[in-house]
C-alpha cells in the first residue's frame, strides 16, 4: 500500500483543485451566479482525497451535501460540475439537482444526497447487489458525524456486517452538525466506536493526514474486496466555512476556527511531499496554480452552456 | 395595527404561550442558538434556556417519539422538523403512534403536539427541500393539519394548536417567512377548523392554500383591472376542514378554481373538488370545477424550471380567466 512519486504529486493536485473549485463556487454564489444553497468542505480535503486515493478506479461510491471534494477526488470533469452548479443543461444532472445532488454515475459516484444519511441504507444495496453479480468492485460511502445519529446508520451498519457486504463506512467528523457539536451529540468519543455493536472494526483517524486516512482506508478496502465484510471509519477533521449559505456561526468561536487552519490538510501534505524530495517549492506552486487555472476553465464552460430547455420540463420523472 | 413577519408572528406565538404555560417547549434540530434554518425561534433558547428549547441529534423519528411520549404525559411540546421532506423520517411515530393513541386507547389517552415545519419550493434547494407534503398527513385520522397563509393567521392558528388536545402537523412556507402583516400583540387564537374570505367576489371563486392564497390574492387584483371579481377563500386548516363557507361561495359564483402548490395527482385539491361536488352547491356549478396545482413531478434546482413547476401569479390570472370568461 505504497504510494508511487507520481501518484502523490496527484493526490496534492487533487486537494489543490477541490480547494479551488469550492473557493471559486463561494465566489460565483456571492455573485449571484449559483443559486440556492451550498455546503463546502473547504479544510476537509484530505477526507475525500485520501479515502477516495485507496480505491480502484472502477469502485463505486456515495457521498453527501458535502460532497463537492468527493465528486472530484473520484475523477469527476470540473466543466461539468461547474456547469451543475450553474443549473446548466450540460451539468452533470442537467441542471436539475445542483451543489446538493451531484451524482457522476458513469465515474462511479452514486450522488451527494440532500437527505443527512440518505446514503448509507443504499451502501447496504449496493454492496448486496455487488456480491450478488460476484462482482469485484466495492462501495465506500461518506456520510458526516450528524448522520451517525440517525437510526437508518444503525440498520444499515448491521445489514452490511451480518451479510459481511464489501461496504466501507466513512464517517467525516467535523465537529459539528450545523450548530450541534459532536459533544453535545455523542456520549461517547469517537463515533468508531459503534462499529463494536455491528461487530465491525471500527478506526478513527486524523482526517487531515492524507497518509493516514488512506492507510485506514486501504485496510478497509482489503477486508472489504475479500469478502470479510465492512468496516466503519471516522475521519477527524473541521470545516472551516459555515454549514451551509445560511449560517452566522453562533454556535462557534473564531479562535477555534483559527486553530483548525493551522492543521491545513493541503500544507500538510505539500509540506511532507517537500520533506521527502518528491517536489520542490516551485513545482507545488505549479501545481497549485494548474488546479485555478482548470477551475477557471470549467468557469468558461458552464458560463456559456445553455439553460435546460423549458419545452424538457417533466422529462427524466420515469425511465 | 402593528406589523410583523410571518417569522416573527410565529415566534412571538411560540414566546407567549411559553410564558403562559410552562408544560410548552420547543425541541429539534438547530432550534436553540442557530435559530432554526430559518430563524424562526432566534432568541428563545436566550429567554427560555436549554430545558425548554431542546437541541437534538439528527434523529427526526426520536423528535417525533420525544413529543407523542412527552404530550402522552403532560407535557404541551412543539417539534420542530427542519424541512417538511424530512417528515419522511419521523412518519412511523407520526402515524401510527401519534394519531391512534387516543382512539386506540379508547379515549383514555391525549397527544396534544404542536409539529412544525416548513414546505414548498422556490429557494433553489432542489427536489429533497422543496416539497410540500400536507396531504400525507391529511389522510390520517387523527391527525390535524393547519397551513396558514398570512402572519395574522400564523399567530392566531399556533396559538390555537399549541392548546388544541391533538397531535397538530403545522405547515409553514419558507417563501411567506418574509412577508409582513398586521398581528396583534396580545396572544389571540383562529379556531381549527375556521375557513376565511380573504376577499370577496361574484364572478368566480378561488379556493387557495398557503403561499397560493398570496398569489391568488395578487392574481384576483389583476382580475379586477379586467372587470372579474374573484372570491378568494383560505380553508386555514385542511384538516378539519370549514366546508360550509366554500360551498356558499361557489353557490354565489358558480365557477371555482382550487389552487395549491403540492402536486396535482393525489394533492389537496382532489379533496376539496369532491367536497363541492358532493354538497348542494353541485347544481349551482356553471363551468367544470377545475384544479390548479404543482406538476407531477419533483422540484429542479434550475430556477426557471422550479419556478414553472407550480403555480405562479400569472398561471393563476390565465385559468381564472379562462374560467370566468366561459372558456374551459
Ligand atoms: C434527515 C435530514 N435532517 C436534517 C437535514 C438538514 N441538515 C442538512 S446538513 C445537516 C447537518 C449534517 O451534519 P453532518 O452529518 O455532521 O454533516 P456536515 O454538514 O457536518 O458535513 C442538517 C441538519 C437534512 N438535510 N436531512
Ligand atoms: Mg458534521
Amino acid at each position: 500500500m505504497t504510494l508511487s512519486e507520481a501518484k502523490k504529486r496527484e493526490l496534492l493536485r487533487q486537494m489543490y483543485t477541490i480547494r479551488a473549485f469550492e473557493e471559486k463556487a463561494e465566489q460565483l454564489y456571492a455573485m449571484g451566479k449559483i443559486h440556492g444553497t451550498m455546503h463546502l468542505s473547504i479544510g476537509m480535503e484530505a477526507s475525500a482525497v485520501g479515502s477516495i486515493a485507496a480505491l480502484r478506479p472502477d469502485d463505486l461510491i456515495l457521498s453527501t451535501h458535502r460532497g463537492h471534494g468527493h465528486c472530484i477526488a473520484k475523477g469527476a470533469d470540473l466543466r461539468l460540475m461547474m456547469a451543475e452548479f450553474m443549473g446548466k443543461e450540460t451539468g452533470y444532472c442537467r441542471g436539475r439537482g445542483g451543489s446538493m445532488h451531484i451524482a457522476d454515475v458513469e465515474g462511479g459516484n452514486l450522488g451527494a444526497n440532500g437527505v443527512v444519511g440518505g446514503g448509507i441504507p443504499i451502501a447496504v444495496g449496493v454492496g448486496l447487489s455487488l456480491k450478488m453479480q460476484k462482482r469485484d468492485q466495492i462501495i465506500l460511502c461518506f456520510f458526516g458525524d450528524g448522520a451517525a445519529n440517525l437510526g437508518p446508520f444503525h440498520e444499515a451498519l448491521n445489514m452490511a456486517a451480518i451479510w459481511k457486504l464489501p461496504v466501507v463506512f466513512v464517517c467525516e467528523n467535523n465537529q459539528y452538525a450545523m450548530s450541534f457539536s459532536v459533544k453535545k451529540a455523542f456520549p461517547i468519543e469517537r463515533i468508531s466506536d459503534r462499529a463494536a455493536a455491528y461487530g465491525m472494526p471500527g478506526v478513527t483517524v486524523d482526517g487531515n493526514d492524507l497518509m493516514a486516512v488512506y492507510e485506514a482506508v486501504s485496510q478497509a478496502v482489503k477486508r472489504a474486496r475479500s469478502g470479510e465484510g465492512p468496516t466503519l471509519i471516522e475521519n477527524v477533521t473541521y470545516r472551516w466555512r459555515g454549514h451551509s449559505k445560511s449560517d452566522a456561526n453562533r454556535y462557534r468561536t473564531r479562535e477555534e476556527i483559527e486553530a483548525w487552519k493551522q492543521k491545513c490538510p493541503i500544507k500538510r501534505f505539500r509540506a511532507r511531499l517537500i520533506e521527502e524530495g518528491i517536489l520542490t517549492e516551485e513545482e507545488a506552486d505549479r501545481i497549485e496554480q494548474e488546479a485555478y487555472a482548470a477551475v477557471d476553465a470549467a468557469v468558461a464552460f458552464a458560463e456559456t452552456s445553455p439553460e435546460p430547455a423549458l419545452e424538457t420540463i417533466e422529462e427524466g420523472v420515469y425511465a | 395595527m402593528r406589523e410583523l413577519s410571518y417569522a416573527e408572528a410565529i415566534r412571538e406565538a411560540l414566546r407567549q404561550e411559553m410564558q403562559r404555560d410552562e408544560r410548552v417547549f420547543i425541541i429539534g434540530e438547530d432550534v436553540g442558538v442557530y435559530g432554526g434554518a430559518f430563524g424562526v425561534t432566534l432568541g428563545l433558547v436566550e429567554e427560555f434556556g436549554e430545558e425548554r428549547v431542546i437541541d437534538t441529534p439528527i434523529s427526526e423519528l426520536g423528535i417525533a417519539g420525544a413529543i407523542t411520549g412527552a404530550a402522552l404525559t403532560g407535557m404541551r411540546p412543539v417539534g420542530e422538523i427542519m424541512f417538511m421532506d424530512f417528515t419522511t423520517l419521523a412518519m412511523e411515530q407520526l402515524v401510527n403512534q401519534a394519531a391512534k393513541i387516543r382512539f386506540m386507547f379508547g379515549g383514555k389517552a391525549k397527544v396534544p403536539f404542536v409539529l412544525r415545519t416548513p414546505a414548498g419550493s422556490g429557494t433553489g434547494a432542489a427536489a429533497q427541500h422543496s416539497q410540500s407534503l400536507e396531504n400525507w398527513f391529511v389522510h390520517v385520522p387523527g391527525l390535524k393539519v393547519v397551513m396558514p397563509s398570512t402572519p395574522y393567521d400564523a399567530k392566531g392558528l399556533l396559538i390555537a394548536s399549541i392548546r388544541d388536545d391533538n397531535p397538530v402537523i403545522f405547515i409553514e412556507h419558507k417563501l411567506l417567512y418574509k412577508v409582513k402583516g398586521p398581528v396583534p400583540e396580545e396572544p389571540y387564537t383562529i379556531p381549527l377548523g375556521t375557513a376565511e374570505v380573504k376577499r370577496e367576489g361574484r364572478d368566480l371563486t378561488i379556493i387557495a392554500t398557503s403561499i397560493m392564497v398570496q398569489r391568488s390574492l395578487e392574481a384576483a387584483q389583476q382580475l379586477a383591472e379586467e372587470g372579474i371579481e374573484v372570491e378568494v377563500i383560505d380553508p386555514r386548516t385542511l384538516k378539519p376542514l370549514d366546508k360550509e363557507p366554500l360551498i356558499r361561495s361557489v353557490m354565489k359564483t358558480g365557477r371555482v378554481l382550487i389552487v395549491h402548490e403540492a402536486c396535482k395527482t393525489g394533492g389537496y385539491g382532489g379533496e376539496l373538488a369532491a367536497v363541492i361536488a358532493e354538497s348542494e352547491a353541485f347544481d349551482y356549478l356553471d363551468a367544470p370545477i377545475i384544479r390548479l396545482a404543482g406538476r407531477d413531478m419533483p422540484i429542479s434546482y434550475n430556477r426557471t424550471l422550479e419556478y414553472h413547476t407550480v403555480p405562479q401569479v400569472e398561471n393563476i390570472v390565465q385559468a381564472a380567466r379562462d374560467l370566468a370568461r366561459g372558456r374551459m
